[in-house]
């Protein structure tokens, strides 16, 4: 990143965190935006949050490590998250999984290499009545089938990016990351 | 198939905004006195009353108290919260209004489970709509000195979070992990003041009762658990989705209602429910039988009892947030208990020590999710012995 992005970048933060009040509660928001627009939390943005809010940075990875839809590590454009719980189970979700696998060519927890897909599993979705269910970020596919993973794949191919999906949802204020 | 159909419930049949608008002629104690006389208990799974919750923070002295509706609807075979924030998201906010009016608070948090966010944008225009209808904000509708204002708060892929403590420390910006209690919310909520924890059907009732009046709730049910339920039935049943019934219906009788008859045996309650087996199938749901926050799994004849203990030891493991240690290690335990079950590799004395220490975490854990993770793992393990043990070959699961 160049220097004058960095300043953006904190900037664009600082003001993020005023809008949620200047406390400590707009950390978890704020690390949402950031997860978001840019695939992960970075150290960077750790130290800058941990600066504005007065607390230690460690603090900013124990929250960032805790929750399953924030992390460290860097993720795809179009992570997707497939049920495994009870009534998913029951309605053919290993299927699904097994479909995924190969038509990604990755196992789940794994990125594929030109950095557009994630798998990974995710626990109840909400729609166990209308299961095998998956997540592709914040869009929810129901009554999947092996079949039709292909065409979920193929319509994200097909959009612009994750930006596309999703900036209109979230007042994101921060910029977007360099190519 | 799925089958709900929102238009023969309740909610479909009170007006929005009608439950409100005679709340505010009431005082607050009149509000509080008819949710006593509902005996409206908590939908979220626990059934606290909630008229007790909201006179302990009512009681308390202080200019800032929070209305927080619990949304995180994370709790396996659960997904009644997500059909009430899609159709009937208005009576909700009505009823968390009404909470705010009974306790005296101008804030409320509607805490959005993050694999719900497809529907944040969607209830933020609905606040922004009830700003313009003077249903929000400064006086609302027209009441002096009542200011009540909602904001939307992302959840983050916790199920933790959904237990009120957890889900206060992570609205501070926190681990969601569980807190001590006491003190409690409705002394020491969110940011240190007085909060009541709420979940969305909870608040949803609370107009339709207002509307309708404490009696006609309390004649529906059983003496210690009145009123209506909504119930997300999924599962090896003819008929999926979100179906609404009186309390104290038997396992029966609702298996009959979602063609699930011939079922082997019902999960109610979610994961950290009960496996209810057939020849229990007369008992009733409700506080004091069989409880659940409305989450059904029928499983049918042909699965795999093990394959279903198993399934839920690993969302516990997973999703245990590590703080305690009869938690952290003891669903790890149970889990590698149904492994050698499932490799028939289980002695009995074995298996009686793994049911100790479920009884060990039962008591021992924090909080819950320690203390009911091992109820799917007992029930099955009494109630189906004569299928669990000393197996000779790995049936497969789900054939
Ligand atoms: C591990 C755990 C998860 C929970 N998840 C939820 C949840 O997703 N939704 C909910 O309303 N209550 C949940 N609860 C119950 C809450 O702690 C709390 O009792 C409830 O929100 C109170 O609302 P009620 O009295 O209206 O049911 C959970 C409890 C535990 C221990
Ligand atoms: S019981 Fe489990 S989830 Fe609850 S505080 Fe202990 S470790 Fe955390
Ligand atoms: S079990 Fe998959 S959505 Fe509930």
């Amino acid at each position: 990143m160049l220097v004058s992005e960095r300043e953006q970048l904190r900037a664009n933060i600082e003001q993020r965190i005023k809008d949620y009040g200047n406390n400590r509660s707009a950390l978890i928001p704020v690390l949402q935006e950031v997860q978001l627009k840019y695939g992960h939390v970075s150290e960077y943005v750790m130290q800058v949050v941990a600066d504005i809010l007065h607390i230690h940075p460690v603090e900013v990875y124990g929250v960032v490590s805790f929750y399953s839809f924030i992390g460290h590590k860097q993720k795809g454009r179009f992570v997707i998250r497939l049920c495994r719980t009870l009534s998913c189970d029951m309605q053919g979700k290993d299927r699904l999984a097994r479909q995924l696998e190969n038509d990604l060519g990755i196992r789940f927890g794994e990125t594929t290499p030109d950095g557009n897909f994630t798998l990974e599993w995710a626990n109840c979705l909400g729609m166990c009545d209308q299961g095998p269910a998956l997540l592709v970020n914040e869009r929810i596919y129901t009554q999947v089938t092996p079949e039709t993973v292909h065409d979920i794949l193929e319509e994200c191919r097909t959009l612009f990016g994750v930006y596309a999906l999703q900036e209109k949802e979230t007042q994101c204020a921060l910029p977007t990351p360099a190519k | 198939m799925r089958t709900t159909d929102t238009s023969k419930m309740t909610f479909s049949k009170v007006a929005p905004g009608e439950g409100l608008k005679k709340a505010l002629t009431m005082s607050p104690e009149e509000i509080i006195g008819l949710i006593t006389e509902s005996r409206l208990k908590g939908r979220g799974g626990a059934g606290f009353p909630t008229d007790l919750k909201w006179t302990l923070a009512a009681a308390v002295n202080d200019d800032l108290k929070y209305v927080v509706c619990n949304a995180d609807e994370g709790e396996p075979g659960t997904f009644k919260d997500r059909v009430i924030l899609t159709e009937f998201a208005d009576l909700m906010f009505d009823g968390m209004t009404i909470g705010a009016r009974a306790i005296g608070a101008c804030k409320g948090i509607v805490y959005l489970r993050g694999e719900y966010t497809y529907l944040r944008s969607f209830l933020k225009n609905k606040l922004a709509e009830r700003r313009k209808d003077g249903l929000l904000g400064k006086n609302v509708l027209g009441h002096e000195g009542f200011d009540f204002d909602i904001e939307i708060r992302m959840g983050a892929g916790a199920y933790i979070c959904g237990e009120e403590t957890a889900l206060i420390e992570s609205l501070e910006g926190q681990r969601g992990e569980p807190r001590n209690r006491p003190p409690f919310p409705v002394n020491t909520g969110f940011m240190g003041h007085p909060t009541i924890v709420n979940n969305v059907e909870t608040f949803t009732w609370v107009p339709c009762i207002v509307t309708k009046g404490a009696k006609w709730f309390n004649d529906i049910g059983t003496e210690r658990s009145t009123g209506l339920k909504l119930f997300s039935v999924s599962g090896d049943c003819g008929r999926h989705g979100v179906f609404e019934f009186p309390m104290g219906i038997t396992i029966q009788e609702l298996l009959e209602k979602v063609d699930g008859t011939g079922a082997k045996a019902v999960q109610a309650g979610g994961a950290s429910g009960r496996c209810v087996p057939a020849c229990d199938f007369g008992r009733t749901i409700a506080f004091e039988d069989v409880p659940t926050g409305g989450s059904i799994i029928v499983i049918g004849p042909d699965r795999d009892m093990l394959q279903v203990a198993g399934n839920f030891m690993e969302f516990f493991l997973d999703e245990s947030c590590g703080q305690c240690t009869p938690c952290r290690e003891g669903n790890a335990k149970l889990l590698e208990g149904i492994e050698l079950l499932k490799a028939g590799r289980c002695s009995m004395k074995y298996l009686r020590e793994l049911c100790k220490l479920g009884e060990t975490m039962q008591l021992a854990s924090k909080c819950g999710l320690g203390q009911s993770s091992p109820n799917a793992f007992l029930s099955i393990v009494t109630k189906f012995k004569d299928e669990i043990m000393g197996r000779t070959e790995n049936v497969t699961s789900n054939a």
